[in-house]
């Protein structure tokens, strides 16, 4: 007899600037309908040029391959700025995603316990 | 007798409530008239109104004879507009001490004074048409009072009629379930309302609602949120997205300082799975071994502000269990010292272990217990109670499916909605829950049902609501099995050959982002075939219930 919230909420995203390097903080879901908030978080995030870009995803509770295509995206818009990108708070679940899809060969994929 | 004559011609009094905010008389005769034996010509003028906190309302209360416009020194705006009117006499009219009205006059014909003898027949008269005109204020209060009583109680009639036209007639005849409702309408009719819908699928959508005000203006927000509810449940399925389509309809038609709190829930009747959203309605209860527990969900009443999403939330009523739906009424009723029934003595009560009428019935006991004998309802009640019994079908480890034989789970319609690839994978979800599969297992299922389900709206039904997706879930021993058929308008699915995607490509712009959903599902499940239907084509999704993982 339990009740758990469902994960229906939209994109939301977050960027906080640290020394040498830009953090998107995702909380949601990551399919087609993130597509501006993922955008819009990138080019904040471009605040700091050249910096780390690190994508956390602790809070994102659904990706699907409209959402890995976004992903995708921002992996290309970081080469072309020349800046590197890594993953946080994947579940054991995405972190198989990113590793069939190969997006992890892309970025560096980090645990929660990893300092930022 | 000029005098007289002019009265009977123009006095009209008003009720005696309005002495001091209307005034009554105004008898003025021209000046310029020098024949006092001539015909006489009355002249009406507006009503002055006295404010009740003129000072002349003090000066005719107190006064015992005629009052002299002209010897009064007050601040009164009432006599500055008599005097602009040229009346030059008072006559207070009184009944038992009190001051009922008053006759104006103006200057006699004669442009004399008024005499001794007028003064005292004006007293006379005063002094004898005042009893008559208090009756006569009696009685026109008691007409306005008694049509304004009619008016309201007709009211009443069309509120509780619109009411019961849009409360069920029946309740649903469900195998393995107990449901009783009550609605007990308040004298003044609030906007309490239930609803059974019947679902595409099979399942059956309940909602429990109450509209802000009472009586016609409640019934009408009643009875448009109760259509509304009826047209999308249906078609959106998702609570939270109903409630969502409701908000923005109802947002668009409310009259202002009125909303609509509302808990909608849909069950599986198979598998006592109840998702629901609430828009600021009062909790469901759900009973379970005697234990009562609230299901929780928040979101903004209906009808307030554009734009607000509902979340979802889940539980199971298993076999034995009971869900209590219920309004404000209960919760908030009191008793003669003002002490409100409340939460936990609803809970309280829920927790015995009745089901259906009877249940219906001891909650009432218990709320008329609390408020006493002499208590007058002052809300709407509403209460729906679901209870499934105790024999009912439980999938799990202590009842293992036929060896060898596949067993159905699930078979729902989906509309094709982009985003309702999640409600295909929520439902195959709750489908397949009572196998326990492994979390990981479980995780790969739903990303495939996922993505084919997405592959099935988009292109199989050409994103057209009207031509669904069918989902079929079943289990044999050893695996279960989804099956999501379309109208195969996107052409035969490609499978076996297609390519593992060039994400090098994607990155350097050459091929698209996308195109990840075959080569996941590919990757994600045991056992990947398609099938040619009558309507179309479908794809059969495989995942070994024990080991084999991909």
């Amino acid at each position: 007899m339990t009740t758990r919230p469902s994960a229906e909420a939209a994109l939301l995203a977050r960027v906080e600037d640290g020394e040498g390097m830009s953090r998107i903080i995702l909380a949601g879901r990551l399919d087609r309908d993130g597509e501006r908030t993922l955008a819009d978080a990138y080019a904040a995030a471009e605040t700091v040029p050249g910096a780390a870009v690190e994508v956390d995803f602790s809070d994102v509770d659904y990706i699907n391959s409209t959402g890995i295509a976004l992903v995708v995206r921002l992996l290309a818009d970081a080469r072309r700025d020349g800046r590197p990108v890594q993953a946080r708070g994947l579940s054991e679940h995405y972190r198989e995603i990113f590793r069939i899809t190969r997006l992890s060969d892309l970025m560096t994929i980090v645990d929660d316990g990893d300092a930022a | 007798m000029t005098i007289i004559q002019s009265l009977r011609r123009t006095i009209g009094l008003g009720p005696r409530a309005d002495v001091g905010t209307e005034s009554v008389v105004d008898v003025s005769a021209p000046s310029e008239q020098p024949d006092r034996e001539a015909t006489i010509e009355v002249t009406e003028v507006s009503p002055i109104e006295i404010a009740a906190d003129d000072p002349l309302v003090a000066v005719l209360q107190s006064s015992t004879e005629l009052v002299e416009v002209e010897r009064l020194t007050l601040e009164s705006p009432a006599l500055a507009a008599m005097r602009e009117h040229g009346i030059r006499l008072i006559v207070p009219l009184t009944a038992q001490g009190e001051l009922i009205g008053a006759l104006y006059l103006g200057p006699r014909l004669s442009e004399q004074d008024y005499s001794t003898d007028d003064r005292r027949l004006l007293s006379s008269l005063a002094g004898l048409a005042s009893p008559s005109i208090r009756v006569a204020q009696l009685v026109q209060t008691q007409a306005s009072e008694e049509a304004e009583r009619q008016r309201m109680e007709q009211e009443l009639q069309v509120a509780t009629m619109i009411q019961q036209q849009f409360l069920p007639h029946s309740l649903p005849d469900l195998p393995e379930w107990q449901i009783a409702a009550y609605y007990g309408p308040a004298r003044a009719v609030g906007g309490d309302f239930y609803d059974f819908m019947e679902l595409p699928d099979g399942r059956i959508g309940v909602v429990v609602g109450d509209v802000t005000d009472k009586g016609v203006p409640a019934a009408l927000v009643m009875a448009r949120t109760h259509s509304i509810l009826r047209a999308e449940a249906p078609r959106l399925v998702e609570p939270g997205a109903v409630l969502k389509q409701a908000n923005e309809l109802l947002c668009q038609e409310m009259p202002s300082n009125m909303f609509v709190t509302c808990l909608y829930g849909v069950l599986d009747t198979t598998s006592g799975f109840f998702r629901f959203a609430n828009a600021g309605h009062n909790l469901p209860y759900v009973r379970s071994g005697g234990e009562v527990s609230e299901f929780r969900a928040t979101g903004m009443p209906l009808g307030l502000l554009s734009g607000m999403e509902y979340e979802e939330a889940e539980g199971t009523v298993g076999p034995g269990d009971s869900l209590l739906l219920y309004s404000d009424g209960f919760v908030e009723a009191h008793d003669p010292d003002g002490e409100m029934y409340g939460f936990p003595r609803l809970r309280s009560a829920f927790s015995a272990d009745v089901s259906g009428s009877e249940l219906v019935d001891r909650l009432l006991d218990d709320l008329h217990a609390f408020t006493g004998s002499g208590w007058e309802q002052e809300d709407d009640l509403t209460m729906v109670t679901l209870r499934r019994s105790v024999g009912a079908s439980r999938l799990g480890p202590d009842q293992p499916a036929t060896p060898d034989v596949a067993r159905e789970l699930l078979d729902v319609s989906i509309p094709s909605v982009i985003g309702n690839e999640r409600l295909a994978m929520d439902r195959v979800a709750e489908a397949v829950a009572p196998l326990g599969l492994e979390p990981e297992r479980l995780e790969r299922l739903k990303t495939a049902v996922s993505e084919a389900a997405m592959n099935a709206i988009e292109h199989g039904s050409g994103g057209q609501p009207e031509i669904p997706i069918h989902v079929r879930v079943t289990t044999t021993d050893t695996q279960v099995q989804v099956r999501i058929a379309d109208m195969g308008l996107g052409g035969e699915i490609p499978l076996g050959r297609s390519e593992v995607p060039d994400i090098e490509a994607k990155l350097m712009g050459e091929q698209s982002p996308r195109g990840w959903g075959l080569f996941l599902i590919e990757a994600m499940v045991d056992e990947l075939t398609t099938e040619k239907t009558e309507q179309g084509q479908a794809v059969v999704l495989g995942v070994n219930l024990d080991g084999g993982a991909s």
